[in-house]
């Protein structure tokens, strides 16, 4: 059962990446991007991740992908031209690509020390989940939210910069 | 329970909820039609059956069968998609909803509840915020700049109001440990009314942000902007005709009723009785496992019943005001609630 579902979704995760690339209108990308991000919930619930993927669809697919497409339609983008790629991308662009995962595989499959995931019937709870996260994790965890704040401060900047007059004068 | 016995019986329990849910939704049309009637001195529909109680089935016969407009300019594949993952999200979210008593049943199986999933609330969350494509892609694949302002207009909304409704349920779940919908309704379901979140949890605060951020969620009024009539025709759903537009209505209804719902399991109870164990249950055993599902429709319907009054009160926002009410009051006023109710419970 969960072989048979794994299989499903990442057909359609895959499906979704590649429409991706091959969609002309920006909006058609942003949609396949959501239905990789929805597969991959899928495949995090499949090996027992069940918080990760109640996130990864509220915080990806619904909240960041929801501002993508917001843009676009805010600067209404049309469809993009379709050219036929240059040349030095073709001779050096694939083989690099190709060479690059190559390492990456190598090098993971003989890192040692990572931890084993696999699919299976029960489900890592929210308890257990945040136990790691507050201990073990959790410098890690307070420098990404130092990160966060930092991200939202330079936001705020920009958004303030030459905007001093109109809010006074509210 | 094998295998095909649990499918055949959880088939069923979504037949029979979906039934229940859109024959709810075609009630909450004519609930808020009767009573925005009386609240503005008219009597509302009464002409079709007594006091215009078969008025939603002759509308949805009508939505039927009326023309079937699809404008040349659209954008068809996602203009088609639009209504339909506005309604499937809006019906999908109720299938982690708790209504009865999880006793009733037996080997792990509740009669009562579709999915007994550990991360309930989340769950809820994430189908709302995927709904919010059906309002954006309606409004965008119309090709019309009254739909694309409204789905503009509901996109922001919706995610700045996210914010406050998820951070609102925080304090909810500190104090039940637990994001299971059913264990947060035993946790509060003691002493009935006074174990309340919203009264002996003292969470009323949570209450309010929730309710003003579910006002803003499902579009309705005061914080209506997305389809609001006087300025924008219709908003998103104005190419939409005949069934098309018919679903965006039922989603609209039917997520009042999911948010209800919500409202219900987390600040009021659930579908515990609120004199608690004052008055003790009678032996009967169907009138133990139907007697909790009357106190949660009640529950539901007067919070439906609140929505429709705040409808008919008072009038709609600007769109600065709704920006600023959500970040500014709503959004802080949250934060400072899961930061006294993590003090408090630290100090119990």
């Amino acid at each position: 059962m969960h072989l048979i579902l794994f299989f499903i979704f990442a057909a359609l995760c895959l499906a979704g990446a590649v429409n991706l690339l091959l969609q002309t209108h920006p909006i058609n990308s942003a949609l396949s991007l959501i239905v990789v991000m929805t597969s991959l919930a899928v495949l995090y619930l499949l090996l027992g991740a069940e918080f990760l993927a109640a996130a990864q669809v509220i915080v990806y697919a619904g909240a960041v992908m929801v501002l993508f497409t917001f843009v676009i339609m805010l600067l209404n983008a049309g469809r993009e031209e379709r050219t036929l790629g240059s040349r030095a991308a073709r001779v050096v662009g694939f083989p690099a690509v190709a060479a690059f995962l190559a390492l990456l595989a190598t090098v993971l499959l003989k890192a040692h020390g990572l931890g084993r995931a696999a699919m299976q019937e029960g489900v890592t709870s929210t308890d257990d989940l945040s136990a790691v996260l507050f201990t073990k994790l959790l410098l890690p965890f307070e420098v990404t939210s130092v990160l966060i704040l930092i991200a939202i401060l330079g936001a705020v900047a920009l958004t303030r910069h030459g905007d001093g007059e109109r809010s006074a004068s509210k | 329970m094998t295998m095909l016995q649990f499918f055949l019986w959880s088939l069923l329990k979504v037949a029979v909820v979906t039934v229940v849910l859109l024959v709810g939704v075609a009630y909450t049309v004519l609930l808020e039609r009767k009573l925005v009637g009386r609240i503005q001195n008219r009597w509302g529909p009464s002409r079709v059956g007594p006091f215009g109680l078969l008025q939603p089935l002759v509308d949805g016969a009508k939505s039927f069968l009326k023309e079937d407009i699809i404008p040349t300019a659209v954008y068809r594949p996602l203009y088609l998609l639009a209504p339909i993952i506005a309604l499937g999200c809006a019906l999908i979210s109720i299938a982690v909803v708790p209504f009865g008593d999880p006793r009733v049943g037996r080997n792990g199986f509740h009669l009562f509840q579709i999915s007994d999933v550990n991360i309930g609330l989340l769950v809820i969350l994430g189908i709302t915020s995927i709904g919010v494509y059906g309002v954006a892609l309606a409004g965008w694949s119309s090709n019309n700049k009254y739909s694309l302002l409204g789905s503009l207009r509901s996109s922001a909304q919706l995610i700045s109001y996210e914010l406050a409704l998820g951070l609102s349920l925080v304090g909810v779940v500190m104090r039940a440990g637990s994001l299971n919908l059913r264990i947060i309704v035993e946790s509060q379901s003691s002493e009935g009314l006074l174990t309340w979140n919203i009264f002996g949890g003292l969470q009323f605060i949570a209450f309010f942000i929730y309710l003003m951020a579910a006002y803003a969620e499902t579009n309705r009024s005061p914080f209506d902007l997305p389809e609001a009539e006087s300025e924008l025709t219709a908003g998103y759903h104005t190419e939409y005709s005949s069934m098309k537009f018919a679903m965006f209505f039922m989603a609209e209804y039917a997520n009042m009723i999911t948010v209800g719902c919500v409202a219900t399991l987390l600040f009021l109870g659930g579908w515990t009785s609120p004199f608690g164990n004052l008055i003790p249950l009678p032996d009967n055993i169907v009138i133990q496992a139907l007697l909790p599902i009357f106190w949660f429709v009640l529950k539901v319907f007067s919070f439906l019943f609140l929505y429709v009054w705040v409808r008919g009160t008072l009038p709609r926002f600007r769109y600065d005001q709704l920006m600023n009410y959500g970040w500014r009051y709503l959004l802080p006023l949250a934060i400072l609630n899961i930061v006294g109710t993590s003090l408090w419970l630290a100090y119990k």
